[in-house]
């Protein structure tokens, strides 16, 4: 069970405290109608899933309800930083 | 090629088995391929074989970059059944247990097809009227699926619990005869076995670092730890590594890869018939001819290519199992391991052409491939030999995502009210 | 006493006998005994049956290594256990011990017959034949072979004991309670750290519970450690996975060794997160590969070692000693000087050192260098060995009835592995060793590679003048792996160590490969000509040793597998004789039959009574969230497919939400309590997940929105009071609320007092009917109810259940998300156009409903159905055609998704998704059952009441 790091508490925490949330900084276009149907395929559905580092979201469901942003890295699983939502891509 | 048979095994044991041949050779690449496979799971081992046994072609190469049925196919449960609910599904998937009928004999190795049957269990209401509309779905597309009541169910399979005060009770279950397990190792080597005997190169250690086009887009060849290798054709069938792959294409892909846990127990007499699933609480069972009991947890929540999981999915599983199966709590776990799987938005695979000319695509079978494995190895060599995908797979393709002809089996389970 | 325990030392309990069985025959051994040494002082060499070929096996090893002597232990009903090591079994009075895979007895064992046709099972034998004849393989050649397999039986019984379960955390965590962890254990026991030492044995001490030198070091060590307060020492406990951040787990068994059942728990799942992780797990002694290695007596040397000085029991009369390692000569003088007869050192290498020698000799021992065992004699047990000079073919026999191997020593990495520390190779110990941590991690002593056991050499095979391809020389002694079949593997081109693993099953036994592996890895280094880093390691996992089911679902049985949530109500239907219903996490009473009914007769009863009077409700399970401040319309716009903004205080409005896919995913009717405040409500399943989709565009998406959420689902208590009665009922025990038709009307909501508690009252109706939903807190749910039921017996009030709701509903054509949709629904197909808001720019989910297959024609769309035998009621999920006469598979063009017998109408009802269904109303369509087809016509989903007249009033 990774141990997680969340920004709002400052406090390392145990996994099943969070709810793993996706990709990060996929941004919701304001203005969906403007996009074509492969733009808003990649919105929906196209994700990175790199081998190596990833930016991810995750929730402290069972603490804070935050969600925040973190660089994880998938092949040891090790997280690099999280950080808040809203914060600059790290 | 050496055949098998009990008499081979009688006259080689007289020779003390000094004159076994090699099952495959260990070939190394040659410059260019009419076709190459990239990943040799038992999906791309079998997509090599048919386009060499079906479609006659034969210059093939497969690239793994470990040893073959390393990934996905030697980490499984070996769970075979066919009782979708979607037609495009139910075709798909029925089309690999027709092939897994008599693919003991066509290969001529055993891959220990054991048609136990998988029973899938419902603990509500809910899980009733979904398991009523697989079964008359299946039913009217020909394939086998029955409603069994709890008393049934526990006829089939003695050590289940179905007290109605459980937690969770079974409230009855969908039994698909057909279904069951094999043996994961044998299919791969099986597939490899004929496969060379047809002229197919195996080409271990040997991980794809690139993919080459050409001016007008489409595939050059593949750049490898063994240097590059030409072909203008190119299957990629490489499960949770697939997202990896196709970037060195420049195609982003709608996948994501979890780790998915599965543990035995240690081997005991047999006690536990057929396979047992149960999608409420998380939990599915068989035991395999060794005698241990097989069981697959869940994925892990966060993306990742550790081949490594949580403990705590792991206690979850157990719980689960002993909630079903309360004589087992004794039993002892002897191992767990970790795969990676590749998931698609709508849990259904991607098994067809892709926007790049010469470059082919079957991944997204998340945590359910193996029993797609001769299945898709028939489809991607038949699209790959056509240019174009079989009527089977051809819902399976890319443009869904866009144009929201989703099959999402997953959602069709819905949720409980 | 019998002949075979020695007249002093060991740490057993000579003044405390102990009687237990084998095999239904009396025994005695002494406290601190396992079943491994307890016998073997009983002169007992045949423990079990090997896996595959049957061959009789006595004890290799003295620990959680050993993969030979597995016996089932019962300890009365319900309390049986197959395939525990006897190394590792306690024994106690009354202890029942039973050996495995052999019919009818040990001793003749029918299947010992593959033994003898061994030359036709080599490894991976069942790939190559029972393909033939096909039909064979179901009915003939599984079964037999799932009946060969497997070890010891199967539990048949429901196990009566209990498991527990902890976290624990600590700074630093030592795996492993020898030499090298308690050192370090005292060390750090000066410190402020939080200490847990952890060992597998029920005693502390490691291999220093086999030297007599070290035990009063031992006892001081331990008497120091455990008055140290800030020092846990957990025995009896394996570390049998680390996994990651330093997260161990640990199952501690509390009472197997225990003559009597007991209440408590019988083992406890330990959950360690430490901040700094020491292995000193030892190191495990190799055997030799040559023929007969496997015949009962031939064991590892250190292993009688530990039988003769820690229980005080002579592995045999006569020992003889085959070495490549320095270490079982030291074994042999020390058995020599506890009594034990030793017969003969052999040792394969030429170059011993002098000391070694000198000692053998002032002991009077034989010693004969350069040479190697290459047969052993007797079957039960062993008589004499063969041996030959390496490079001869001069054999000779010696008499003796043991032979231990000392062949090396494997370092054990389990843990280290698991935690994905990297591994070197150490060509001098032929084994690999702990190289780069991944986590706050070391290793020490002997798991470290560390160790004073003296020098060895490497043999894969021990030279033999025998046909190599005709010995029977075992690798994995449980899974009868000889070398041959390494070879073999290698032959037919394996060539991957993972490979060579799955081909010959070698280290797949229950012990993992703990005495198998390195010598496979060997074996196959000199096949393929390749040096052993070469080839590969196969992956440790977890766990170290097998570990209970029981023991890993913990306390998570039964009712505490996974919490049932119930209402305030809940009791009472429970009393009044409800038939409930699991629906997520809740239970939820799906109808109350009175004496006598069956389900159909109740609801038929639950029906009219609310369709006629009255009749009341448990809505308490429906989620509720509480969404307030200034921007609270803007965003509950945003979220839900129709317009929020210009809805009044006061009024109700239906919600439908969508995911960002199009499809629907929750709906429910939602009140405006304030310009800034609304009381949301969800399905029961899905008010978890609607709030975590909600936070999620608050947080991220519109931060800018000054908006809160709050689940308030467990605040309120909800009664749903539906019926023409129901406002008259209602009325009297009201405060502060007009509930009449022109101040209170349909899709409204009121904040006053009933029976004096607070509540916030909708006007709203699931049914049809006149009806309202009474949220109050939820402690007073069940008096509100009670005071309902009493004063609504005058209309004959009847409590109903969720199927009567579910009729009720389909009689007016409302969804239930979940039944009438499926994860692939839009609000079109869903005929709730009605509820999108045309002219808003954006909603969640807005853009996907313009995708190209979301606006082509043939979607499958929902529509009411009316059987031609208005007696049938179609089944839930029948798939629906347009033509019957078709072949299969047919073409499906929908499902009913929903079907009662309509007590009001008389008749069935249904609803069903059918492709294009909203353009086929009045025509026929098809739904084939076993049974037969049934014809039905596509009608409105609104089956009663089409106008609405029931609900104003």
């Amino acid at each position: 069970m990774i141990l997680i790091h969340c920004p709002y508490c400052d406090e390392k925490r145990p996994e099943i405290e969070f709810a793993y949330a996706g990709q990060a900084h996929i941004a919701r276009p304001v203005d969906p109608d403007s996009y074509s149907d492969e733009e808003w395929e990649r919105f929906l559905f196209i994700r990175a899933n790199p081998r190596g580092r990833h930016h991810e979201r995750w929730r402290h469901s069972h603490g804070c309800g935050r969600f925040f942003n973190a660089v994880r890295d998938t092949v040891t699983d090790k997280f690099e930083t999280t950080y808040k939502a809203g914060e600059p891509r790290k | 090629m050496t055949r098998f048979s009990a008499l081979s095994l009688f006259a080689k044991a007289l020779g003390a088995h000094q004159d076994w041949p090699e099952q495959w050779p260990d070939a190394a690449p040659k410059a260019s391929y009419d076709a190459i496979i990239v990943g040799g799971g038992g999906h791309g081992l079998g997509a090599a074989y048919y386009l060499a046994k079906k479609y006659g072609i034969t210059n093939v190469a497969v690239l793994e970059k470990g040893w073959i049925g390393g990934g996905n196919t030697g980490r499984n449960t070996t769970i075979i059944r066919s009782n979708y609910l979607y037609d495009e599904s139910a075709h798909l998937y029925d089309h690999a247990v027709k092939l897994w009928d008599g693919l003991s004999q066509e290969l001529n190795y055993n891959t220990m097809y054991s048609k136990r049957g998988v029973m899938m269990l419902a603990h509500n209401v809910h899980d009733i009227q979904s398991f009523k509309r697989h079964i008359h779905a299946n039913r009217l597309n020909g394939v086998d699926n029955e409603w069994l009541t709890p008393e049934e169910a526990k006829a089939y399979c003695p050590p289940l619990n179905i007290a109605a005060d459980a937690r969770y009770p079974v409230l009855g279950a969908a039994l698909q005869r057909r279904g069951g397990t094999a043996r994961h190792d044998t299919v791969a080597w099986g597939y490899a076995r004929a496969a060379a005997a047809l002229g197919v190169d195996i080409i271990q250690n040997c991980t794809v670092t690139g993919i080459r086009r050409g001016a007008d887009g489409a595939i050059e060849g593949v750049e490898t730890t063994r240097g590059y290798i030409a072909s203008k054709r190119v299957g990629v069938s490489a499960a949770g590594n697939t997202s990896v792959v196709m970037q060195m294409a420049g195609l982003d892909f709608p996948l994501e890869s979890y780790p998915l846990q599965a543990l035995v127990s240690e081997p005991i007499k047999p006690t536990f018939p057929c396979v047992v699933m149960s999608n409420t609480v998380h939990a599915y069972m068989s035991q395999s001819d060794k005698g241990e009991l097989v069981i697959g947890a869940g994925t892990d929540q966060y993306v990742s290519y550790s081949q490594r999981g949580a403990l705590h999915i792991v206690e979850h599983t157990l719980a689960a199992i002993c909630e079903i199966f309360p004589i087992y709590r004794r039993v002892r776990m002897l191992r767990t391991w970790g795969g990676i799987v590749d998931v698609t938005p709508d849990r259904s695979p991607i098994l067809g052409k892709t926007p790049v000319k010469g470059l082919y695509v079957n991944c997204g079978w998340g945590t359910g491939g193996f029993k797609a494995t001769p299945g898709a190895g028939d489809l991607l060599a038949y699209t790959m030999a056509k240019d174009e995908p079989h009527r089977i797979n051809a819902p399976f393709n890319l443009d869904r995502f866009r144009n929201g002809r989703l099959i999402d089996e997953a959602a069709a389970a819905a949720v409980a009210h | 006493m019998s002949g075979y325990r020695l007249p002093a030392g060991g740490r057993v309990d000579r003044n405390k006998p102990v009687s237990f069985t084998f095999d239904g025959k009396s025994y005695q051994g002494l406290a601190g005994d396992t079943l491994a040494s307890a016998l073997l002082a009983n002169g007992i060499s045949l423990f079990g049956r090997s896996f595959k070929y049957h061959r009789p096996r006595g004890v290799l090893a003295a620990g959680s290594e050993e993969p030979n002597a597995l016996v089932s232990v019962l300890r009365g009903p319900g309390r049986f256990t197959p395939n525990l090591r006897a190394t590792n079994v306690e024994i106690h009075d009354g202890l029942t011990a039973t050996s495995q895979n052999r019919w009818p007895s040990l001793k003749t064992d029918f299947g010992a017959i593959n033994d003898r046709l061994g030359m036709f099972f080599p490894a991976g034998f069942y790939n190559k034949t029972f393909m033939w004849p096909r039909s064979f393989w179901d009915r003939l050649y599984e079964p037999a072979i799932r009946k060969m397999a497997g070890l010891g039986d199967a539990p048949t019984e429901v196990d009566p004991d209990t498991y527990a379960a902890t976290y624990a955390h600590c700074d630093l965590l030592i795996v492993g309670a020898g030499p090298a962890g308690l050192d370090a254990a005292l060390e750090a026991s000066g410190t402020g750290k939080r200490v847990i030492l952890i060992d597998e044995q029920d005693e502390v001490g490691g291999g220093a519970l086999a030297d007599p030198a070290l035990w009063a070091w031992l006892e001081r060590s331990v008497k120091a450690l455990n008055a140290a307060a800030n020092v846990t020492i957990l025995s009896r406990t394996t570390a049998f996975g680390y996994y990651h951040n330093n997260f161990i787990g640990a199952v501690q068994r509390l009472t197997d060794h225990l003559p009597e059942n007991s209440q408590a728990p019988r083992e406890k799942l330990w959950r360690i997160r430490a901040g700094e992780v020491l292995l000193a797990q030892g190191a495990i002694e190799r055997p030799l590969v040559f023929d007969g290695n496997d015949t009962p007596g031939v064991m590892l040397s250190s292993a009688a070692r530990i039988f003769a000085n820690r229980y005080g029991v002579a592995v045999g009369k006569s020992l003889a000693l085959m070495a490549v390692h320095d270490s079982g000569w030291h074994d042999v003088f020390a058995l020599k000087k506890a009594g034990v007869g030793i017969a003969a050192i052999i040792d394969a290498r030429d170059d011993i050192d002098e000391a070694l020698q000198a000692e053998a000799a002032a002991l009077g021992i034989a010693v004969h260098l350069s040479h190697s065992v290459i047969g052993v004699k007797g079957r039960h047990q062993v008589a004499a060995i063969e041996m030959c000079a390496n490079g001869s073919d001069v054999r000779r026999t010696i008499s003796c009835d043991a032979l231990l191997m000392a062949g090396g020593w494997t370092p054990s990495v389990h843990l280290w592995s698991h935690s994905k520390g990297s591994l070197k190779w150490r060509d001098d110990l032929g084994a690999y060793v702990p190289d780069q941590p991944n986590e706050n991690c070391r290793s020490i002593g002997a798991c470290s590679g560390d160790w004073d056991f003296g020098k060895g050499a490497v043999f894969d095979v021990l030279p033999t003048p025998k046909d190599q391809a005709r010995i029977k020389a075992f690798v994995d002694f449980q899974n009868d792996v000889t070398a041959n079949d390494i070879n073999l593997a290698v032959r037919e081109g394996f060539r991957s160590i993972e490979h060579i693993k799955r081909y010959t099953t070698n280290g797949m036994a229950t012990d993992q490969g703990k005495t198998s592996n390195l010598n496979g890895l060997q074996i196959a280094s000199t096949a393929l000509a390749k040096a052993v880093p070469d080839i590969g390691l196969t992956t440790f996992r977890p766990p170290y040793t097998p570990q209970t089911f029981g023991a890993l679902a913990g306390h998570a049985k039964g009712a505490l597998f996974q919490a049932t949530r119930t209402t305030n109500i809940d009791g009472w239907a429970e009393e009044n004789g409800a038939i409930f219903e699991l629906v997520a996490q809740w239970r939820r009473a799906r109808y109350f039959p009175k004496f006598g009914e069956d389900m159909h007769a109740a609801v038929n009863r639950e029906c009219r009574a609310v369709r006629g009077s009255v009749g009341i409700f448990d809505a308490s399970t429906l989620g509720k969230i509480e969404v307030v401040g200034p921007d609270a319309a803007e965003f509950l716009n945003r979220m839900y497919t129709n317009p929020w903004k210009a809805l009044e205080p006061g009024r109700c409005r239906y919600g439908l939400l969508l995911k960002e896919d199009g499809f629907i995913t929750d709906d429910g009717v939602s009140a405006r309590l304030a310009p800034d405040r609304f009381h949301l409500t969800t399905t029961t399943g899905g008010a978890a997940r609607v709030l975590n989709m909600m936070e999620d565009y608050l947080q991220t998406e519109w931060p800018d929105l000054n908006v809160w959420l709050t689940s308030t689902t467990e605040q309120y208590a909800v009664v749903a009071l539906q019926g023409p009665n129901a406002r008259k009922l209602l009325e009297p025990l009201v405060e502060g609320i007009d509930l009449s038709a022109e101040e209170f009307p349909h899709m409204a909501i009121r904040e006053g007092h009933i029976c004096g508690i607070p509540t916030r009252l909708f006007r709203v109706s699931f049914t049809g009917e006149l009806g309202f939903e009474i949220n109050v807190p939820t402690a007073y749910g069940r008096a509100l109810w009670e005071r309902l039921m009493a004063d609504g017996a005058e209309y004959g009030i009847t409590p109903y259940g969720t199927e009567t709701m579910h009729v009720l509903r389909a009689e007016k054509g409302f969804i239930i998300v979940g039944q009438d949709t499926d994860g692939t629904v839009t609000p079109y197909d869903a005929g709730l156009d009605w509820a999108v808001g045309k002219k808003k720019p954006d909603f969640v989910g807005r853009r996907s409903l313009a995708r190209p297959d979301i606006v082509a024609a043939g979607r499958r769309q929902l529509v009411g159905l009316l059987t031609e035998d208005s007696k049938m009621v179609l089944e839930e999920g029948a798939q629906i055609v347009a033509d019957t006469n078709q072949p299969v598979p047919m073409t499906m063009i929908g499902h009913v998704t929903s079907s009662y017998w309509s007590e009001t109408l008389g008749r069935s009802i249904a609803m069903a998704l059918v492709a294009n269904g909203h353009a086929m109303k009045g025509e026929t369509i098809y739904v084939p059952m076993p049974e037969g087809t049934h014809k039905a016509v596509i009608s409105s989903m609104v089956f009663y009441d089409q106008e609405g007249a029931r609900l104003h009033v």
